[in-house]
């Protein structure tokens, strides 16, 4: 994989030779993550977000595996177990917690901002589909998984929680019902929903590390894509990825990771919901349910169904809120323009932004209590986030005329030195580039 | 090369039949057929374990005491876990569900068809909207019980009127109407 200027692994260490000639794993990481990947040498700070995304799915299960140590999985014992041992009696219990919360949010966070990217840059086209698709799985994990922690403490947006997003299940016609009590393995959210539940928020991360490496796999067969979208053609248009990229990602990992630790030390509530600190109560329902703030759009859409059309409104908004996300695996169909770049697709960039207002104004009415205004706005933006994707991209990308395309990453970004352009390493340039250059 | 790949299928012509069937083939389906059955029946236990246990199933009957619920009022009580709502109805909540036609209904039941004979004026239904489950709101005192005097669902709008059935918001059907039977005028038992 990758191109042929690639550096070979010549570990100058015995002890690493030893365990590559037996088990090339240092070999792997090296050509993977290290000086033997080559990438383009033009990245900006919006190619930091998968690194960043690794490091707070690392983070999650850190602080997961050890909060399990202290969590009962019980109705009766769940909720003090969180809220009285874990945060008040374990030792750096309520950091761990708190870590734990607030890492779920930062997870979400630079997730989005990657996914964005990946829509801004068209890194969903070919030939990287795969990768976007297995981003998308990646999403949908990341979702399930979530919604499952949250149910964990056993408080009254948890409980509630539950019963909602299990609810869903029952809007489809015959199996719907007997799929919910299945599913919940009773008749309501109760004992036996919190034990499969904590099973499984404890086994899908490490199924999301599994499909993260395919994913990077995936990714590493093309090669890391561009902000000009434009084909690495020489050795001049890349970086090894090792030290020039570990170093950006370190040091804008840092910056991340000490804005996580401010709202993780400051506001550590700010992105929670205050009612999941009152005990569950199968008996109340709290005025006003809303999932997690990165769930918002997605309620919007599922609340913005209130009339029946030969199918129940119910199931419109469950078909919908699943839709939505499913839509995203036709994504490189949709878009048929062979320019991947949004920075040269004059027309596409602006409705780009308008998708993104469109999400955040989702994101704003699905978490906000509904009023006439309200659902006719989500209703609205509803309507145009599939408008978007369905008829807005097929035709832009048919009518659209592109801008003229730099004829190559390292003309895109450097200004014609030799020296400038050389190859990472080799101070003079090599026979053959005078003639390129320029 | 051409010997060896001869002497290699040798022994499976020899075995097959006039009809073109190897002894080899036959042992392939059968293998693999005994594999995937045996691999099917295994996910059987792996299925029904999410199933409702046999302590929640043991839950599936209550007895309820409703000697205390003054028309007008109403209790909450659980069934399965389920929070159940057992109304006693005025006369005029009685005679506005039946005011209404059939025919503006989503889901259309009269009254009658919702209660026990003789027992027109109490209603037992669960408390779980049946758009996505919340509890809706009107059974206990100085709660919204919404524009069509019966419930009101908080989570998203859902609005049922006193003979607790849908009549605007996103909810496909009625407020469900369990099974029960009265023991005596005053006990009923639900499941």
């Amino acid at each position: 994989m990758s191109f042929s200027w690639a550096r070979p692994y010549e570990p100058k260490n015995p002890v690493m030779r030893w365990i590559d000639e037996r088990l090339p794993l240092p070999r792997l990481v090296y050509g993977a993550i290290g000086g033997g990947y080559p990438v383009p040498r033009n990245l900006n700070y919006f190619w930091n977000f998968g690194v960043l995304a690794g490091i707070f799915l690392t983070i999650q299960i850190v602080t997961g595996i050890v909060l399990a140590m202290h969590y009962f999985a019980t109705t009766d014992g769940a909720f003090n177990s969180v809220n009285q041992l874990i945060m008040r009696d374990v030792n750096a219990g309520w950091l761990l917690r708190y870590a734990h919360m607030n890492g779920a949010s930062f997870f979400f966070i630079v997730t989005y901002i990657h996914i964005f990217r990946g829509l801004y840059y068209g890194s969903y086209k070919a030939p990287r589909e795969l990768v976007w698709m297995l981003g998308l799985v990646i999403y949908l994990l990341m979702m399930a998984t979530a919604f499952m922690g949250y149910v964990l403490p056993w408080g009254q947006m948890s409980y509630w929680g539950a019963q909602v997003i299990t609810g869903f299940f029952s809007a489809f016609p015959l199996i719907g019902e007997p799929l919910r009590v299945w599913l919940l393995g009773g008749y309501a959210p109760d004992q036996a929903a919190l034990t499969r539940f904590f099973s499984l928020h404890y086994l899908l991360p490490f199924v999301i590390a599994g499909v993260v490496i395919l994913h990077i796999w995936a990714l590493h067969i093309p090669g890391s894509g561009n902000p000009t979208g434009v084909d690495v053609k020489t050795e001049r248009d890349t970086l090894p990825f090792h030290p020039f990229y570990t170093a950006k990602d370190g040091w804008f990992a840092a910056f991340v990771l000490l804005t996580y630790a401010v709202v993780t030390y400051f506001a550590p509530d700010y992105l929670g919901h205050p009612d999941n600190y009152i005990p569950a109560n199968p008996l109340a329902t709290p005025a006003h349910i809303v999932p997690e703030w990165y769930f918002w759009p997605f309620y919007a859409i599922l609340r913005s169904f209130t009339i029946d059309f030969i199918l129940p409104a119910k199931l419109w908004g469950v078909l919908a809120m699943f839709g939505s996300i499913l839509l995203l695996f036709f994504l490189p169909w949709l878009d048929k323009s062979p320019v991947r770049s949004g920075a040269y697709r004059p027309v596409f960039k602006r409705f780009f932004w308008l998708l993104v207002i469109d999400v955040l104004i989702l994101g704003y009415v699905g978490g906000a209590p509904l009023n006439w205004w309200r659902t006719a706005l989500g209703q609205l933006a509803s309507a145009y986030y599939f408008v978007h994707f369905l008829v807005i991209l097929p035709l832009v990308s048919a009518f659209e005329t592109p801008e003229q395309l730099p004829t190559s990453i390292s003309d895109s970004v450097l200004h014609g030195e030799e020296a400038e352009a050389a190859p990472a390493g080799q101070t003079k340039p090599r026979r053959g580039s005078v003639a390129t250059a320029g | 090369m051409a010997t060896k790949a001869q002497s290699a299928e040798g022994p499976a012509t020899t075995e097959s039949g006039g009809d073109g069937v190897r002894r080899r083939d036959f042992l392939n389906v059968a293998a693999v057929s005994f594999a995937g059955v045996g691999a099917v029946a295994t996910l059987g236990p792996l299925i029904v374990q999410m199933s409702p246990s046999a302590d929640v199933l043991a839950l599936s009957t209550t007895e309820i005491d409703i000697s205390k619920v003054q028309p007008g009022q109403g209790i909450k009580t659980q069934w399965r876990k389920q929070p159940v709502f057992v109304r006693n109805l005025t006369p005029k909540e009685i005679a506005d569900a039946d005011k209404v036609s059939l025919s503006d209904l989503r889901d259309p039941e009269t009254l009658a068809q919702r209660t026990k004979p003789g027992h027109k004026n109490w209603l037992i239904t669960l408390g779980v909207c049946t758009h996505l489950g919340c509890v809706p709101l009107g059974i206990g005192d100085g709660e919204n019980k919404g524009p069509y005097g019966g419930y009101f669902c908080p989570c998203h709008g859902s609005m049922y009127d006193t003979a607790a059935r849908i009549r605007q918001g996103p909810a496909p059907k009625n407020l469900m109407v369990p099974d029960y039977k009265f023991l005596s005028p005053t006990t009923v038992q639900i499941g």
